[in-house]
C-alpha cells in the first residue's frame, strides 16, 4: 500500500489530503473537509492533468511578434514539458484568431494547441 | 598628443574639463564607467553647502564658499535646476548650544553670507515639522540643493561642446612617464598627453600611485540613504542637519530639486572601492536617526535606498596640487563633502594651474552656455502641442510616474554625451525614478534604446553598462 | 472644450466592463482613455488560464477574457482612445490627457469612472539591503518580457513574495526553461491562491519558504546570488541565512492602487486600501466620480472586477440622469476584529439597490470563525467560515429593506470565534 500526500486546491482551506492507494487504485482519501477534496484527490492521484499555456512567434502581424496559446483541453501532467518542447519549433503566420489551432495533437496527447490572442 | 587628459568624469573632472575648455587645448576625459557621474558624484546628499563646516583656512572652506557663490550663474548658464533653499543645523539640547556658536563663528570666518542663529519659535515657524526637542538652529540662507547628475552632465556636455573628447569604458591601467609627456594605457588604447589631471574619486590613490613614490591612500567612506516619494517632498522646506551630540552625528533630511525627500547618510569606512551596497545596519541607522531633528517623517513613503562612497583622504582636506615627483601631473584627490558644492571652484582652480603652465589665452569662441533637454512638463498647453505637432514622440508618455515622454528619452540618446543604458536614460530624464521604480517603463525604454542606438539590441541593452544586461536569452531556448 | 458624459480612465477589465454597463444603462456619450497600445490592460500579459469561471462559467486565459469584453465594446461602438495618457483630473471633472496625434487636450466630463488599476510594490519600498544590479524585476515586468516579447530576463531565479503573479511567473519561467530555485514569503502564509501554490510550485518541485525574506543581494553588475533568512517578529533570524546563486530576483510583494490622478483631483483615499473612499454607488468623495477595479482596492479575481465595474458604470448613468435620491442619511461601515476594510466605506440606504455587495479582506488567517454583521447592536448575519485568509477577498450582501427598516447609525462587519 502506498500513501500520497496532497494539498487540496478546492478552496483557501488547502486541506492536507492523504490518499491511500493500492495497485494504482484509490483505497481511501482522508484529511478532506468536504466532498470536493475527495473528488480532487482521486483525480489528482490517478490522472493528474493540466492546461498548459505559452507563447509562440507570429510573423506578418503589425501589432504582435508573439501570440499566446493554450492546450485546448487539459493534458496529462507528465506531458507538460514534452508539450513545451513541441511548441519550441512552432511559428505561425498572421492572421491568427482566438481558437485557431497552432499545433495539432501536442506531445501525442490528442489535444491541440490553440491561439488565445488575435494577431492580424 | 593631448595637452590635457583628465581621469574621471565625475563632478570634479567635468568641472575641470569645462573650465579648461576655455583654452585652445586638446583635451580628453577618460572615464572607467559607461557614463558621466557613476561614482561619488552620483550618490550623495545633493546639497550645496553654505561653507560653515570646513575648518577655517582650509582649501575645503575656501572652495566650498567660492563654489556655492558660483552656483546661481552656473545653473543659469547650464540650464539646470538649483534652489537656494537654505539650511538649518538644529540643536536639540541646550547644553550643546555652544556647538552652534562655534559653527556660526567658523562660517563667518569662512565668508559664509547671511548666517544667523534662529531661536526655537522662529525655527518652528520657518520649519513646522522640526523636532519638538529643537532649541535653536544655525540658519544658512545660502545653502542650496541641486541635481548632482544634471550638474555633472551639464558641465561635461558643455565641455564636449567646447571640444573636449570623452572616452567611456576606459579605465586607466597604467601611466608611463616618457620624457616630456605621459603615456596613459587603457583597454581602448594609449593616450599621450602633456598634462594629467587625476580626478578619479575613490581611485585617485590608485592613479596617483602609478606615477609617484609618495604613496597616497583614499578611503571609501560609505554613506547610506533613503529616498522618499514626492508625497513626502514637502515635509521640510530646508536642508535640516543635526548638531552632533554625544550620541554622534545625525543624518540630514532635505528636499531634492525634483520634489522628493532625501534622508541620510551614514558614515562607514570600508575597503571595497565598489562597495555601494546598502546594509541592514546602515539603513536602520538612517531610519533611527531620521527623527532626531525632524518629526513625523513618513518613512513608509520610502521608494528606494542607495549607498555612495566618499573619497576620503586621511587629512580630510582637498588635495589639489602638482605631484612633487611627477611634474605636470595634478592630483585632485580627497574630494569628499563638500566636493559637490566646491566643484565649480575646483574647476576654476585647476584650469588656472593649466593656463599658467601652458600660457594659454581664452578662446574667443568659448561657449559658456548649454541647453538642457526639452522639458515638456514645464511648458504651457499650447507650447506642448506645438512641440508634439513637430515631433509626435513628445506626446507619448513612457514613464507614467514621472510623466517622461518618448521624445525626451530619444533626445538623450542623440546628445553630445548620449545615454547608453537605462540608468543613463533614468538619470537624464527621470524615467524610472518614480514610485514604481521602472516596473512599467523599463521594457519600453529597453525597446527605445535598441531601436535608436545602432549597436544596442534587446540582448545587450543594459542597466548601467558592463555586464548589467537585462535579457539573457529567448523563451524555450534551453528546453 | 470638448464635453463627454462619461469619461472612463483605463481600458483594462474594469474600464471595459464599466463602459459596457454604462452603455447598457442607456448612455451613448462614453469615452475610454487607455494609456497602452491596446485595450485589455494587464490581462494581455496574463496568458495563463483560470479567468472567467464566475463570469463565463469556463476557464479562460487573460487575453481571451479581455477579448470577450473588447469585442463587445467594439460591437457597441463605444469610443476609445489608445496610447492616451491622462495627465490630470480636476475636482470639477476636467480631464487633461495627451497622445501623439492630438497632443495635450482637455475634456469636460459630466461623470468620470476611475479604472486605472494598480502597480507592483518596487524593491525600494521593500527595504532590501544589498547591491542594485540588473536582474531585479517586479514579477509583472518579467511577465511582460516573457509573455509578450518572448525574452528571458533570467535563467536562475529566486522569487520574493508569494503573491499570485509571483507564483504564476515561477511556473511560466520554469516552462520556458529557467530554473526557479525558491520562493520566499515574508508572512507565515501565502498571499496567493492555493491552486497556484499547487500548480505553479508543487508541480515543479519549487520550494516555498514561509516567514522568509531576502537579506542580501550580491552582484555589482548583474545579480549573482541572493540570501534569504527566516523572519521572526519582523526581524531576520541570524544563523538561518541560505544563499542561492542566481541571476534574477523577482519581486511579487503586493500591489498598490494607482491613485495619483485621484489625489490630484482631491479625492479622499483610504490609508488601508490605498483606493478612494467610495459609497454604495462606488462614488468617490467627489460627486460624479466613480471608481472600480484595482484602483479602488486590489482584487484576486478579475470576475469580481468586472462585477464591480458593472455597478460603477450603471451608477454613473444613474448620476447623470439625476436619479440619485438626495440622500438624507449616510451610514458608515465599520470594520474590526480582523476585518481590515470594506468597500464601500459608507452606505446611503435611499440610494442603494435592493441588494448591495460589500467586499472586504481580513488581516490574518482565521480558522473556524464567523463573519458577523451588526446594524448598531443587532446582529443580522452570523456566517460560519472554515477559513479566512488575507489573500482571499470576502463578501457579504446587505439588503435595502433591512437597512431602511432598522435605520442604524452604523454598520459593523467583524469576525467572531466560536
Amino acid at each position: 500500500m502506498e500513501t500520497r500526500e496532497l494539498t487540496c486546491i478546492g478552496c483557501p482551506m488547502g486541506c492536507a489530503l492523504s490518499v491511500e492507494m493500492e495497485d494504482g487504485k484509490v483505497i481511501s482519501v482522508s484529511g478532506n473537509t468536504c466532498q470536493q477534496g475527495d473528488i480532487y484527490a482521486r483525480k489528482e492521484v490517478t490522472n493528474p492533468t493540466r492546461i498548459v499555456t505559452s507563447i509562440v512567434p507570429v510573423s506578418g502581424s503589425k501589432e504582435e511578434i508573439m501570440i499566446s496559446v493554450k492546450t485546448a483541453h487539459d493534458i496529462p501532467k507528465d506531458k507538460i514539458f514534452e508539450c513545451m518542447k513541441d511548441l519550441k519549433s512552432v511559428k505561425v503566420q498572421a492572421p491568427v484568431h482566438i481558437g485557431d489551432v497552432v499545433l495539432e495533437n501536442v506531445a501525442g496527447t490528442g489535444v491541440d494547441v490553440i491561439a488565445t490572442k488575435e494577431a492580424l | 598628443m593631448y595637452d590635457v587628459i583628465i581621469i574621471g568624469a565625475g563632478v570634479s573632472g567635468s568641472a575641470i574639463a569645462r573650465e579648461c575648455s576655455r583654452y585652445p587645448l586638446k583635451i580628453a576625459v577618460l572615464e572607467k564607467c559607461e557614463d558621466v557621474c557613476c561614482g561619488t558624484s552620483k550618490a550623495n546628499s545633493a546639497i550645496i553647502h553654505a561653507g560653515y563646516d570646513a575648518k577655517e583656512g582650509t582649501l575645503m572652506a575656501k572652495l566650498n564658499v567660492e563654489g556655492n557663490a558660483m552656483m546661481d550663474e552656473l545653473a543659469k548658464d547650464l540650464d539646470i535646476p538649483f534652489k537656494r533653499i537654505g539650511s538649518f543645523v538644529v540643536c536639540t539640547d541646550e547644553e550643546n548650544r555652544d556647538g552652534l556658536t562655534t559653527l556660526y563663528n567658523r562660517g563667518v570666518t569662512n565668508g559664509v553670507p547671511g548666517l544667523r542663529i534662529v531661536e526655537r519659535d522662529e525655527l518652528k515657524e520657518m520649519e513646522p515639522n522640526i523636532s519638538d526637542e529643537a532649541v535653536a538652529a544655525l540658519y544658512a540662507p545660502s545653502a542650496g540643493i541641486v541635481c548632482p547628475f544634471e550638474l555633472n552632465l551639464a558641465m561635461a556636455e558643455n565641455a564636449a561642446e567646447n571640444g573636449v573628447e570623452f572616452y567611456f569604458d576606459s579605465p586607466v591601467e597604467e601611466i608611463k612617464k616618457i620624457e616630456d609627456h605621459y603615456e596613459i594605457h587603457t583597454p581602448k588604447g594609449i593616450f599621450n598627453t602633456k598634462y594629467v589631471i587625476n580626478a578619479a574619486g575613490v581611485y585617485a590613490d590608485t592613479i596617483h600611485n602609478m606615477v609617484s613614490e609618495d604613496k597616497m591612500e583614499i578611503i571609501p567612506r560609505k554613506g547610506e540613504y533613503y529616498l522618499l516619494d514626492k508625497s513626502a517632498g514637502k515635509h521640510v522646506a530646508h536642508t535640516i542637519f543635526q548638531l552632533p551630540t554625544k550620541m554622534g552625528k545625525g543624518v540630514l533630511v532635505t528636499p531634492t530639486v525634483h520634489g522628493n525627500m532625501l534622508v541620510g547618510p551614514t558614515s562607514m569606512d570600508i575597503e571595497d572601492k565598489e562597495g555601494v551596497n546598502t546594509t541592514r545596519k546602515g539603513l536602520d541607522e538612517v531610519a533611527m536617526k531620521s527623527s532626531m531633528a525632524v518629526k513625523n517623517l513618513p518613512m513608509r513613503d520610502v521608494i528606494t535606498s542607495f549607498a555612495g562612497l566618499r573619497a576620503h583622504h586621511p587629512d580630510h582636506e582637498f588635495i589639489i596640487e602638482e605631484v612633487k615627483d611627477a611634474p605636470n601631473f595634478i592630483d585632485v584627490a580627497g574630494i569628499e563633502s563638500p566636493g559637490l558644492s566646491s566643484c565649480p571652484a575646483i574647476g576654476v582652480m585647476v584650469a588656472k594651474m593649466i593656463q599658467e603652465k601652458t600660457g594659454s589665452v581664452e578662446k574667443p569662441d568659448f561657449k559658456k552656455t548649454r541647453k538642457g533637454l526639452i522639458k515638456p512638463s514645464e511648458m504651457t498647453l499650447e507650447e506642448r502641442n506645438e512641440l508634439i505637432k513637430k515631433d509626435p514622440r513628445y506626446g507619448t508618455i513612457i514613464c507614467r510616474c514621472e510623466m517622461v515622454t518618448e521624445g525626451e528619452i530619444v533626445e538623450t540618446l542623440h546628445r553630445v554625451i548620449p545615454a547608453r543604458s537605462l540608468d543613463g536614460v533614468k538619470r537624464r530624464t527621470r524615467a524610472g525614478m518614480g514610485r514604481c521604480q521602472a516596473g512599467f517603463c523599463s521594457p519600453r525604454v529597453m525597446e527605445i534604446l535598441s531601436n535608436e542606438v545602432s549597436d544596442i539590441d534587446m540582448y545587450n541593452v543594459s542597466k548601467s553598462g558592463g555586464h548589467s544586461n537585462f535579457i539573457v536569452g529567448n523563451d524555450k531556448e534551453d528546453l | 472644450m470638448k464635453k463627454v458624459n462619461v469619461v472612463i480612465i483605463g481600458g483594462g477589465p474594469a474600464g471595459l466592463a464599466a463602459a459596457l454597463s454604462a452603455k447598457e444603462a442607456g448612455e451613448t456619450d462614453i469615452l475610454i482613455l487607455e494609456r497602452d497600445t491596446k485595450l485589455g490592460g494587464i490581462l494581455n500579459q496574463c496568458i495563463h488560464n483560470g479567468f472567467g469561471l464566475h463570469t463565463f462559467k469556463e476557464e479562460l486565459t487573460g487575453p481571451e477574457y479581455a477579448s470577450r469584453f473588447i469585442e463587445k465594446v467594439k460591437e457597441q461602438k463605444i469610443p476609445y482612445k489608445l496610447n492616451t495618457m491622462v495627465m490630470d483630473i480636476s475636482s470639477d471633472k476636467v480631464v487633461t490627457a495627451m497622445n501623439s496625434k492630438e497632443g495635450l487636450f482637455q475634456i469636460q466630463a459630466k461623470a468620470i469612472i476611475l479604472a486605472m488599476g494598480c502597480r507592483e510594490r518596487p524593491r525600494g519600498a521593500l527595504n532590501i539591503p544589498g547591491y542594485r544590479p540588473a536582474g531585479i524585476y517586479s514579477a509583472g515586468t518579467a511577465q511582460k518580457l516573457v509573455n509578450i516579447d518572448g525574452l528571458m530576463p533570467g535563467k536562475e531565479v529566486v522569487i520574493l513574495g508569494s503573491g499570485d503573479i509571483g507564483l504564476i511567473m515561477a511556473r511560466r519561467m520554469t516552462l520556458e526553461g529557467a530554473k526557479v530555485k525558491v520562493v520566499a514569503e515574508l508572512m507565515p502564509y501565502s498571499g496567493g491562491l492555493k491552486r497556484n501554490i499547487v500548480q505553479c510550485l508543487d508541480d515543479f518541485g519549487i520550494p516555498l519558504k514561509l516567514s522568509h525574506t531576502v537579506v542580501d543581494i550580491e552582484g555589482k553588475e548583474r545579480v549573482e546570488a541572493v540570501t534569504i533568512a527566516e523572519v521572526k517578529d519582523g526581524k531576520p533570524v541570524p544563523g538561518t541565512e541560505e544563499r542561492y546563486t542566481c541571476d534574477t530576483l523577482l519581486l511579487s510583494c503586493g500591489l498598490i492602487p494607482e491613485n495619483e490622478l485621484s489625489n490630484q483631483a482631491g479625492i479622499e483615499i483610504s490609508p488601508i486600501t490605498k483606493g478612494p473612499k467610495v459609497n454604495e454607488s462606488l462614488e468617490t468623495t467627489i460627486d460624479g466620480v466613480f471608481a472600480c477595479g484595482n484602483v479602488l482596492h486590489v482584487h484576486d479575481l478579475v470576475d469580481f472586477v468586472s462585477q464591480e465595474a458593472k455597478q460603477a458604470g450603471k451608477n454613473a448613468v444613474k448620476y447623470l440622469k439625476d436619479q440619485e435620491v438626495k440622500a438624507t442619511k449616510t451610514i458608515p461601515i465599520q470594520t474590526d476584529n480582523g476585518v481590515r476594510y470594506s468597500v464601500p466605506f459608507v452606505v446611503r440606504p435611499e440610494d442603494m439597490d435592493d441588494l448591495l455587495t460589500v467586499r472586504f479582506r481580513v488581516g490574518g488567517v482565521y480558522k473556524d470563525h464567523f463573519i458577523s454583521v451588526y446594524l448598531d447592536d443587532e446582529r443580522i448575519l452570523h456566517k460560519p467560515s472554515k477559513i479566512l485568509a488575507p489573500g482571499e477577498m470576502e463578501q457579504i450582501i446587505l439588503t435595502k429593506k433591512k437597512l431602511m427598516e432598522v435605520d442604524p447609525s452604523t454598520i459593523r462587519i467583524t469576525l467572531e470565534d466560536k
